[in-house]
């Protein structure tokens, strides 16, 4: 055997696996297709800016001192100090609604109190929810699948409360359309209502950058530029990976991040029934504006804002290229650091259909992005200052940008509706983590790589 | 190892792995998991370092005789003695 552990994809939940392996004297190595880390959450530079993809901020933020949430748990797997990661907490964040806004910061009692300000007939109902929320074992690999929406429906009765209390969980890190499992919405509630948003002065680079520097001190092997163009199976085990050199290696187990029906999907001896329409659907774009001012000089200081300008919130894949009527608008600007980053920017992600930008021609590709972008900002000036004539860059992603990223069927940024918790496949040597093991968020990407690691190989004498 | 180095080696293990605790006070005959904050991953720890620091596997089996420091010297004495 070449190694002990394969890992396919060099994300947060590979990097994460990874440190743990290595940490434990594995010998491990990463195969990551990119020259660069991250896949969904990573970070380039264009036209002399520098931007990150994926993370708008980290959730699951708590103070010093809290434990037993999951980002102490996260830093205590992974050897790292919570200096490492170096977190700003938000100022303070919205959803937005007709007619109704809920801020939320850092401090669930805040939120709590918006609701019952905003709600008063909601109150005791809220508390219920809440009840509810805290008192469930989301991290239970060994539960079944429930639906969000019955169990919040039947506590809370005004269906605006529900759809707002939803929407930023779902766009964070849901994968299914209109509804949404039960446990992730748990995961998500706690991370985002009862803990918080949180980013790095340098962004993503710098929790990547902890990650790989770790991972490398621990002994682990990262091969980036390096794609893997199948899985040989034979007698219900993996035997070998071929790389796209032509490469041949062997590991006793193959832990893979690259999707559950994507990983199927090289398996020598795929057979497609039953895996291919298990595929994501959701898909999104993200509108990236750099201005020539801080966006507080313009009086906007919300970090992020989850909004929806039409009577129902519609978390699905839209019918036409984007759906702007609802999205996030997230100011990396807006966090509490000691000091301001160097330009202004203002990122807003919309529901987008991938089918439909697959299809364009280069030309009308590029006439979308502009006339999209257009359309979106327009909406979103309905909500915050009018910045339109502050832009001085702007990039555009689009669902086909993110398949090419993280190599997810349809540009589905949350992987499949159907998550793999125990993250066994039908080879006995062969697991998936991230995404579409079902620990969403990124401190859930990382958790998922941490705990199949350690269910499936340090477990295992 | 005599049994009270064990006993100091598993200390150092435990506050490896969970640093942020106050472990002064810390009972032998008493659950470690009832006395500091320590979850199910970090116990997972206190074998995996055993294993690297020492090569003493414990099968899953056994994890349950390392739920207290007493208990765990008294299952590891036979296993570290010649080292």
């Amino acid at each position: 055997m070449d190694y002990d552990v394969l890992i396919i994809g060099a994300g947060m939940s590979g990097l994460a696996a990874g440190i743990r392996l290595a940490y434990y004297d594995k010998k491990v190595c990463i195969i990551e297709k990119h020259y660069r880390v991250g896949g969904l959450n990573s970070f380039y530079n264009l036209g002399g800016h520098e931007f990150d993809v994926g993370l708008h901020a980290m959730t699951n933020y708590v103070p010093k001192g809290v434990k037993l949430t999951p980002l102490p748990k996260l830093l205590r797997q992974l050897k790292l100090k919570r200096e490492d990661f170096a977190l700003c907490p938000q100022r303070m964040s919205a959803i937005k609604f007709p007619g109704k806004t809920l801020r939320f910061d850092n401090n669930l009692d805040f939120f709590v109190q918006e609701v019952i300000d905003n709600f008063p007939a909601q109150a005791d109902n809220f508390q219920t929810l809440l009840k509810t929320v805290f008192g469930y074992d989301e991290l239970n690999l060994y539960t079944n699948p429930i639906s969000a929406r019955e169990v919040v429906g039947s506590i809370i009765s005004d269906p605006l409360l529900v759809d707002m209390v939803f929407c930023p969980l779902m766009f964070y890190g849901n994968a299914q359309e209109h509804d949404m499992e039960f446990g992730q919405f748990v995961i998500m509630f706690k991370g985002i209502y009862g803990e918080g948003f949180a980013r790095p002065q340098a962004g993503v680079r710098q929790i990547l950058d902890v990650l790989v520097r770790k991972y490398r001190g621990c002994g682990g092997e990262l091969r980036t530029r390096c794609s893997v163009t199948s899985i040989q199976a034979a007698n219900g085990r993996v035997e070998s990976i071929v790389l796209e050199n032509g490469e041949v290696l062997t590991a006793d187990k193959i832990l893979s991040s690259a999707g559950y029906v994507e990983t199927m999907r090289l398996l020598s001896d795929y057979d497609p029934t039953g895996i291919e329409d298990k595929a994501g659907q959701l898909s999104m774009v993200e509108f990236i504006t750099v201005l020539d001012k801080q966006p507080a000089e313009m009086g906007h200081e919300t970090t992020i804002i989850f909004y929806n300008n039409s009577d129902r919130f519609d978390y699905r894949k839209p019918d036409d290229l984007v759906n702007v009527s609802s999205g996030v608008i997230c100011c990396p600007n807006n966090f509490q650091y000691e000091n301001s980053l160097p330009e202004g920017m203002i990122r807003i992600t919309n529901l987008a259909n991938f089918d439909l930008w697959n299809r364009l021609n280069e030309e009308e590709y590029k006439a979308q992005k502009a006339a999209r972008l257009e359309a979106s900002l327009n909406e979103v000036v309905k909500l915050i200052p009018d910045f339109r004539d502050s832009i001085v860059f702007t990039d555009v992603f689009t669902p086909k940008t993110i398949r090419r990223f993280t190599g997810h069927i349809n540009g589905a940024v949350y992987g499949t509706p159907n998550k793999t918790k125990m993250g066994t496949t039908r080879l006995e040597n062969l697991f998936i983590c991230g995404t579409d093991q079902g620990f969403l968020g990124i401190v859930g990407a990382m958790l998922s790589g941490i705990s199949m690691a350690n269910l499936h190989i340090l477990q295992k004498v | 190892m005599t049994k009270q180095e064990i006993r100091s080696v598993l200390m150092e293990i435990v506050a490896q792995i969970i640093p942020d605790e106050d472990l002064t006070n810390l009972k032998g005959d008493i659950p470690i998991r009832e006395q500091v904050e320590l979850d199910s991953m970090d116990f997972l720890d206190i074998i995996m370092e055993l294993r690297k620091r020492y090569g003493i596997e414990v099968p899953e089996d056994d994890y349950k005789q390392l739920a207290t420091i007493d208990s765990s010297v008294a299952y590891l004495e036979p296993r570290m003695r010649k080292l």
